[in-house]
Order: C-alpha cells, then sequence, then structure tokens
C-alpha cells in the first residue's frame, strides 16, 4: 500500500472513532453544561436535578413519540422525536416551574444559602428520578426511527477506495446542527433583547439590577423556561445518539458539571467550551489506537496492544481529573466565571 | 415643603436602632449633603429614604405624597435614582449597556438621554463599547451617575461616589454634579471628603450617632467654628 493511502486511512479512522462522536458527545454536553450554567449564574446555586430534568423532557418526548408512531405519523427520513419535542419541552417547563413555586421560591424568600439551594435541588432530582422510573420504567427505551445515518461506512470506502470507513450517523448530524442553532438563538437572545439584557444584568449585579427596574419574578421565569428548552433539547438528541436510560441521565450530571465548572461556571461561552474539552478528552483518552499506528509505521514497528489509554469503564474519572487540574491551575475556568 | 424629605426616621437593620430621629430633606436645583464621623448613620439615613430598612417612626415624603410604604423598586419607579457606593456597575456589560439597564423602566426612544449622559461625561462615549468592569475607578464611577441618570429621576441620591477616587478626579466628579443639578435635579449625597463636599453643597446635614447635630448651608456650616473643629479637622 502506498504512504499517502496509509496516512488518509489513519485520519478517516480518527474522524470516524474520534472526531465525530467527540463533537456529538460534546454538543449534548454543551447543551447540558449552559442549563447547569444559567441556574447557577442567575439563581445562583448548583442545579443537582438538572440530569433528571433532561430525563424527564426526553421521557415525554418518547411517549409522544411513541403514540405518534402508533397513529402512523412520522417525519420521513428524520426521527418523529423532533415532532414530540415540543411537547415533551412544555411538560418540563411545567415540571421546572412547578417545583420552583413549590421548593425554590420558599428558600429565595428566606434569602436561604447556596448550599440550602443545592441540597435542596438534590431532593428534587430524586423526586423526578422517581417519577420518571415509575412512568417509563428503568430500562433501555429506543425510540429512534427514520433514516440512520448520513454517510454508510461501506459506501464511504467504495467512494474514496479507502481501507476504513467513516459514517456519520443522523442522530450526531442532527445534534450537531441543532446544537449550534439553539447556541446562536440563546447567544441573540442573551445580547440583544430586553429581557436577555436584564438577565444578564441580574446575574451580574442582583442589586443593582433590582434598583434598574428588573423585575426578578421575571427573571427567574424566563431561566427556568430556557432551562427546560435546552435540557429537554440536549435530553432528546442524547437519547437518539445512544438510547434513553433514566439512571445514565443521573450519571450524565458529572461531565455536564465539570463542562461548565471547566469552562468558567456562569459563564455561557464557557459552557460550550466546557462541554467539548470534556468530550474530546473522554474520548481521546478511551479510544484504542492500534489500528491507527499500523496505518502510520512500519510493519516491523507495530505495536502489540491496544494503545489505549484508560478503559472505557472509567472514561468518568476523566472529567474528575480534568476538573481538579482546572480548579488548580485556573479555578475562575477556562472562560473566567465566577468563583465557586 | 421640600421635594424628598424623611422627618423623624427612627430605624436600622433590625437590631439595634441606628437612626434615631434624624430628619433630612432636599429640594428641586438642589445640593444636599450628609457628612458626619464614622458610624454616624449617613449612609443608612440615604438607604432610609430608598425604602431599604425597616423604619419604626418617621416618614419618608416625596413631592408631597407620603411613600413611607413603599419598596425601593416602587420608589425608583416614582423618580428617585440611587448610586451605590460599591458595586455600581455591571461589570461584565458594556458601558452603553449599562446606560441602557439604567432606562430599563422607561418605554421611550433613550437616545436622547443617552446623547446627554455622553455629553456630561465624555468619556462614556469613547468607551462605550468597553465593558465597564475594565474601567478606572473614575470612570466606573461616572458609568454608575450615567446609569443612574439614564432614568431621567427627580431626585438623584450618591453614597460617597467620591470614595477611592484621586482628588483630581473628585474634583472633576463634583464638577459633574454641578452640571446636574443644573438641569433642575435634586441631589442628595453622602460624603467622607466633608469640606469639598460642603463646598459644592447648598445644605449640609451634620449627624452624629443617628441624630442630627448641625444643620445649615454648606458655606455656614463651613463657616462654623464649631463643625470646624469637630468634623473638618480645624
Amino acid at each position: 500500500m502506498e504512504a499517502g493511502t496509509d496516512l488518509a486511512s489513519a485520519v478517516v479512522l480518527l474522524l470516524n472513532f474520534v472526531v465525530v462522536p467527540g463533537l456529538a458527545y460534546g454538543s449534548q454536553l454543551a447543551l447540558g453544561a449552559l442549563g447547569i450554567t444559567l441556574v447557577f449564574g442567575i439563581l445562583r446555586f448548583a442545579n443537582f436535578a438538572h440530569g433528571d430534568t433532561m430525563a424527564f423532557g426526553t421521557m415525554i418526548t418518547i411517549l409522544v413519540t411513541w403514540w405518534l408512531q402508533s397513529q402512523g405519523v412520522n417525519l420521513g427520513p428524520l426521527p418523529t422525536a423532533l415532532l414530540a419535542l415540543p411537547a415533551g419541552i412544555l411538560l418540563t417547563i411545567a415540571l421546572l416551574v412547578i417545583t420552583d413555586k413549590t421548593v425554590y421560591r420558599y428558600y429565595r424568600h428566606h434569602k436561604a444559602v447556596p448550599v440550602t439551594f443545592m441540597i435542596a435541588s438534590m431532593g428534587v432530582m430524586f423526586m423526578t428520578n422517581g417519577i420518571v422510573r415509575f412512568v417509563i420504567g428503568p430500562n433501555d427505551q429506543r425510540f429512534l426511527d427514520g433514516e440512520r445515518f448520513i454517510i454508510r461506512a461501506r459506501d464511504f470506502k467504495t467512494m474514496t477506495g479507502l481501507s476504513e470507513g467513516l459514517s456519520i450517523k443522523l442522530s450526531q448530524g442532527l445534534t450537531i446542527v441543532i446544537a449550534i442553532v439553539l447556541v446562536a438563538l440563546l447567544f441573540w437572545f442573551l445580547q440583544k433583547t430586553r429581557m436577555g439584557k436584564a438577565m444578564r444584568a441580574y446575574s451580574d449585579n442582583e442589586d443593582l439590577a433590582l434598583l434598574s427596574g428588573v423585575d426578578p419574578d421575571k427573571v427567574v421565569l424566563v431561566t427556568w423556561i430556557i432551562t427546560a428548552i435546552l435540557a429537554t433539547i440536549a435530553g432528546t438528541l442524547y437519547g437518539l445518539d445512544k438510547s434513553f436510560k433514566p439512571f445514565t441521565y443521573l450519571q450524565l450530571l458529572l461531565p455536564m458539571f465539570a463542562a461548565a465548572i471547566v469552562g468558567g461556571i456562569g459563564n455561557p461561552i464557557g459552557a460550550i467550551v466546557g462541554g467539548y474539552v470534556i468530550a474530546f478528552s473522554e474520548v481521546v483518552v478511551t479510544y484504542a489506537y492500534k489500528k491507527v499506528f499500523v496505518y502510520l509505521l512500519p510493519v516491523s514497528m507495530e505495536p502489540d496492544g491496544l494503545l489505549q489509554l484508560l478503559s472505557t469503564d472509567y472514561k468518568f474519572a476523566v472529567s474528575f481529573v480534568i476538573l481538579v487540574l482546572v480548579l488548580l491551575v485556573r479555578p475562575t475556568g477556562i472562560m473566567r466565571g465566577k468563583l465557586l | 415643603m421640600s421635594f424628598l424629605s424623611g422627618e423623624n426616621l427612627v430605624g436600622g437593620y433590625g437590631g439595634a436602632d441606628i437612626l434615631k430621629g434624624c430628619s433630612i430633606d432636599v429640594n428641586a436645583g438642589e445640593i444636599a449633603v450628609i457628612v458626619g464621623p464614622n458610624g454616624a448613620g449617613k449612609s443608612t439615613a440615604m438607604k432610609a429614604l430608598l425604602g431599604m430598612l425597616d423604619l419604626r417612626q418617621g416618614e419618608v415624603r416625596f413631592r408631597g405624597k407620603d411613600i413611607s410604604g413603599l419598596t425601593p423598586q416602587d420608589r425608583i419607579a416614582e423618580g428617585i435614582a440611587f448610586v451605590p457606593q460599591t458595586s455600581n456597575v455591571f461589570t461584565s456589560m458594556t458601558v452603553y449597556e449599562n446606560l441602557e439597564m439604567g432606562a430599563f423602566l422607561r418605554d421611550d426612544d433613550i437616545s436622547a438621554t443617552i446623547e446627554q449622559i455622553y455629553e456630561l461625561f465624555p468619556i462614556l462615549a469613547e468607551k462605550s463599547n468597553q465593558l465597564a468592569g475594565e474601567l478606572s475607578g473614575g470612570q466606573r464611577q461616572q458609568v454608575a451617575v450615567g446609569r443612574a441618570l439614564m432614568s431621567q429621576p427627580e431626585v438623584l441620591m450618591l453614597d460617597e461616589p467620591t470614595a477611592g477616587v484621586s482628588p483630581i478626579v473628585m474634583d472633576e466628579l463634583f464638577d459633574r454634579i454641578l452640571e446636574v443639578r443644573q438641569t433642575g435635579v435634586a441631589v442628595l449625597m453622602v460624603e467622607q471628603n466633608a469640606r469639598q463636599a460642603l463646598q459644592i453643597a447648598d445644605r449640609g446635614f451634620v449627624l452624629v450617632v443617628g441624630e442630627n447635630r448641625h444643620t445649615d448651608t454648606g458655606a455656614a456650616l463651613l463657616a462654623n467654628p464649631e463643625v470646624r473643629r469637630s468634623f473638618l479637622g480645624g
């Protein structure tokens, strides 16, 4: 084989197993971390219920998807879940507004310290988790339909004549496109609209925002609405890309928090940067590089082992390690968020 | 009758009373200054007028109306603006956005008011797209006063506007405050730099442990030997 095609094969291999999955997973983490960072910046507490908010929104979306499928409704090549998303978002908004009215508002009026809010959010987390498992069960649920791939590995191989294929799942493409659109919308809202500016002002300096006439109840309400939209979409995209299992969403809390903190908590750009940093670190250190080096090195130097830095079982440890390293070197995070 | 007045104010932040029957008032087109030693309750008296503490006695009147029952937000909407001593700008927002936030309750076109502020503080026009958190102390104070003026208030309250700024910047800020008075706004401020503040004041209130010790025109207080000896260092 020529050196040129070997190099191309190695690049395709990395694209297929590292870059594309990393981008998709990073986008999902970024959307989740954005919700966490917004709540932290504006309501000033670490919302441990965020993973289960995602699970709740995804569950509603799945139930509506199943119902639509049973009615024979579908979106052709696109997953039916996209059609069910608005219902999931609306009910998640309802859930968050009700928990705010019944739980968080009480502590807000009593000017509770952030740690009290955090513990309260853990209660909300267990409750939401219970509801989700009670309604849909603890098992894996699949709800993906429509076209599976944008590019299939086999088609790619015949197209390019390379010995390695590149496959991009429709769910991965959708995740990246939707994440870009959502983030653009969110930034437009925060930078350009009156309400968005009020939210930034409230997050920056609560007392001065009140002195300027910002209505705190409205800011809180809009924050929960945006959080519900982000959480439901992030959860559904993750579910389409992998699968839906309530416990997995609880576990997602760690990488999402790591992303928000690494990027600089309270800073939306930081949440996005953090999402990709965490996702790529997880994928990069758990990928087995043996095949890549087989392409790149002469036969005599072929590696014996898998060249995998860390077993995939330890992928959550990666978030922890990065979190500790960043907090040691730069406690405010990459993009300078608030000090925790 | 005064434009904004607090009469016989008694109260504190929940514990012991800090104000023990002090009276403050200010008229339109006038600068009133509250001075006094540390812990005299100067800032507390101003916050009482804004409704930021619980009064046990006394009442706050604005344009002849009793506003003692209104929240700070409602008083802002009535036409009182307040510049806190610290954290008085949105550091993560641009100078322009800070001014915009000052006009948050207004529905009309704010561009003319922004032009006025830029005329008053030319440096703000130059730095309009810079983050307020990146400005120097004196420039921040100008942003803070500009933000407060954006609501087109009838009363402007300033809590130690010259704290921590250089003497040159202080003189310039006082000049600007004199210009604000020209527009018919009632200015009430608390000041550590008593001598300089009384020089521009139409009226001064010397507070000691929550009570009025002296109340007179700025010039008269500066000339008063007892005030000079006790509060102005001779």
